[in-house]
């Protein structure tokens, strides 16, 4: 499999993570190994088997949506890195 | 007498009938946390004051003859991604330093309602990733039994302190084995119960079609209790099932004779360490002589467990750490000028090696291009996997294996290659992409004197079964105590 370092550096920007040059070349060459070892696979003839999307059988599962109040909004807002009053406060979006 | 060696079902029954005091109770077992623990290091956070004021609640209740719960003073230690109202909960991870949940997870929830008490939040491989606590971000946990080595993982540090005898009860998470291998590293008893039977409200999700919370114990009886009360319908998870935790404990009660015991010849591979073979083996003719019918069963695709489960579980991870974004919790890149580099720095610094690695194999899979030759891929062979169960039931009622290729390896043996650590799960994985119920008991010792873990696979709510058969072995064959302080 061709995984090439513009590949690894494309993955990380789209997985929002900041990859040191090391780290990109510490990826490649294991995404490479870990991916090949998953090649096997593709031996398996799997076109009429249905991909399981739930272990139990179970369909979609509906409730109402009805707004309910968090006890104590305080203890969310708590944990915020930058806040203004009951704000998570981010950097500016659009210029 | 030394209260640390009660089980859990005991020291209920004292602290409800007066023989023992909840603070009694507790303060035995933080007394054996501070003894044993700049060794082990189980704990990330002991919760010594929160500890003795649950306690001491306990011990008031009982003065004022109010009824007690059925875990009334017994200490209880939780895997550090399972939430904890007011406390910090860090899943081993710098991105979540600091972060204190504003919520209890249901199981949480449930276990104070019947009188528990935590004593602390226990160490594991960062989110969840790994299979022997190594990939902390804070520490490395030490196996009770030897502190050379590794206590499994990923819920090594939950495995760890039930087997030190520093909580009588654990809970921990397994999405590939997390529970089930440290237990088997550890001498405990962990379960993992089916899929949807235990709430995933308030644990933080690494895989979310394959994680599941389940107890670590010394005992299947004190196992079978604490699955009767954190299991069962929670309408705040829409995967949890309808069934109850006494109808999946069915069974519990009952003889061995007539039991069908399957031994899937796939589990028994050649190059696989003799004396893990030989304990299990020695295990599984015990259930014979108690009238057990065993009997050789094949499970054909399980060579291909590992591969699809490093498909499925990177890919959910890459999807359910998304949260982690420097916004509302935990680290943020102070320096970053756009919401773009608070993203990328934020998580550059604060996700470790194998999170990182996860995160781009599971990005890679489900990317443009590549979802149907991978994530597709997988998860039809998953249903090859679960199809394999569903036939070998139909001629066992239970599957006999080893938990894990091994007993405990040493610090840094499979820390350099992914790979060898992902085989480390071989045999526990497929029950998490059939979603079926199983767990790890202790059958015996290496010559070495590390413990070897018996794994039971039963279909989905038959912990009953696994439980009674557990029963049967751990009295035909009572798996010694750790007694030393540790070696």
């Amino acid at each position: 499999m061709g995984i090439q370092k513009h590949d690894v550096e494309k993955i990380a920007k789209l997985a929002r993570l900041e990859l040191s040059p090391d780290e990109v070349e510490l990826y490649q060459g294991q995404l490479v190994k870990i991916l090949d070892s998953m090649a096997e696979l593709c031996k398996l003839d799997t076109a009429s088997v249905p991909p399981t999307t739930s272990v139990l059988g179970a369909s979609n599962v509906f409730r109402e949506d009805e707004p309910r109040p968090f006890p104590e909004p305080e203890k969310l807002l708590a944990n915020a890195p930058e806040r203004e009053g009951p704000y998570f406060k981010v950097r500016k979006v659009i210029e | 007498m030394d209260l640390t060696e009660l089980t859990a079902v005991e020291i209920a029954a004292k602290v409800a009938g007066g023989q023992a005091g909840a603070v009694e109770v507790v303060k035995a077992h933080l007394a054996r946390v501070k003894t044993l623990e700049p060794k082990i290091k189980a704990f990330v956070t002991v919760l010594e004051d929160s500890a003795l004021r649950a306690a001491q609640a306990v011990d008031s209740k009982r003065a004022r003859k109010e009824k007690l719960g059925r875990l009334a003073g017994v200490p209880i230690a939780l895997k550090d991604n399972i939430l904890l109202e007011g406390v910090e909960t860090t899943c081993s991870s710098k991105i979540l330093k600091g972060y204190r949940a504003a919520y209890d997870a249901t199981v949480v929830e449930r276990l104070k309602r019947e009188d528990a008490v935590f004593i602390g939040k226990t160490n594991l491989d960062e989110f969840a990733m790994g299979s022997s606590t190594e990939n902390s971000a804070f520490f490395k946990t030490a196996n009770p039994w030897d502190t050379n080595c590794v206590p499994g993982g990923s819920s090594g540090g939950s495995a760890a302190a039930v087997a030190a005898r520093m909580a009588a009860l654990a809970f921990g998470s397994d999405t590939g084995g997390s529970i089930r291998q440290p237990a088997s590293f550890c001498g405990v008893v962990g379960l993992k119960p089916t899929y949807g039977l235990v709430s995933r409200y308030g644990l933080i999700a690494f895989a979310s079609s394959l994680d599941q919370i389940g107890p670590f114990a010394r005992t299947t009886a004190d196992a079978a209790l604490a699955l009767s009360v954190v299991g069962g319908h929670d309408p705040r998870d829409t995967t949890s099932s309808q069934k109850s935790p006494d109808e999946a404990l069915e069974g519990l009660e009952g003889q061995i004779k007539g039991l069908r015991i399957g031994l899937p010849k796939e589990y028994f591979i050649p190059g696989m360490d003799a004396e893990v073979e030989a304990s299990v083996r020695a295990a599984v003719d015990e259930l014979k002589k108690l009238g057990a019918v065993v009997k050789d069963v094949s499970l054909p695709h399980s060579s291909y467990a590992v591969g699809t489960y490093y498909i499925v579980a990177p890919s959910e991870a890459s999807s359910n750490l998304a949260r982690f974004d420097g916004i509302r919790y935990g680290l943020s890149a102070p320096e970053a000028r756009s919401l773009e580099e608070v993203y990328e720095a934020t998580r550059g610094a604060g996700f470790g090696p194998e999170v990182k690695r996860r995160i781009m194999l599971g990005t890679y899979a489900l990317s443009s291009g590549y979802y149907d030759a991978y994530y597709g891929k997988a998860q039809r062979v998953r249903t090859l996997i679960a199809r394999d169960f569903d036939e070998a039931f139909k001629a066992v009622d239970v599957l006999a294996t080893p938990t894990s290729p091994t007993a405990a390896f040493r610090f840094g043996a499979k820390t350099s290659d992914p790979l060898a650590m992902y085989l480390s799960d071989v045999f526990t994985i497929p029950s998490n992409l059939a979603g079926n119920a199983s767990m790890s008991l202790p059958c015996g010792l290496t010559k070495r004197g590390l413990p070897i873990g018996l794994q039971l696979i039963g279909p989905a709510f038959s912990e009953g079964l696994l439980l009674r058969a557990a029963g049967a072995l751990e009295k035909a064959k009572p798996f010694p105590i750790l007694n030393a302080g540790c070696s």
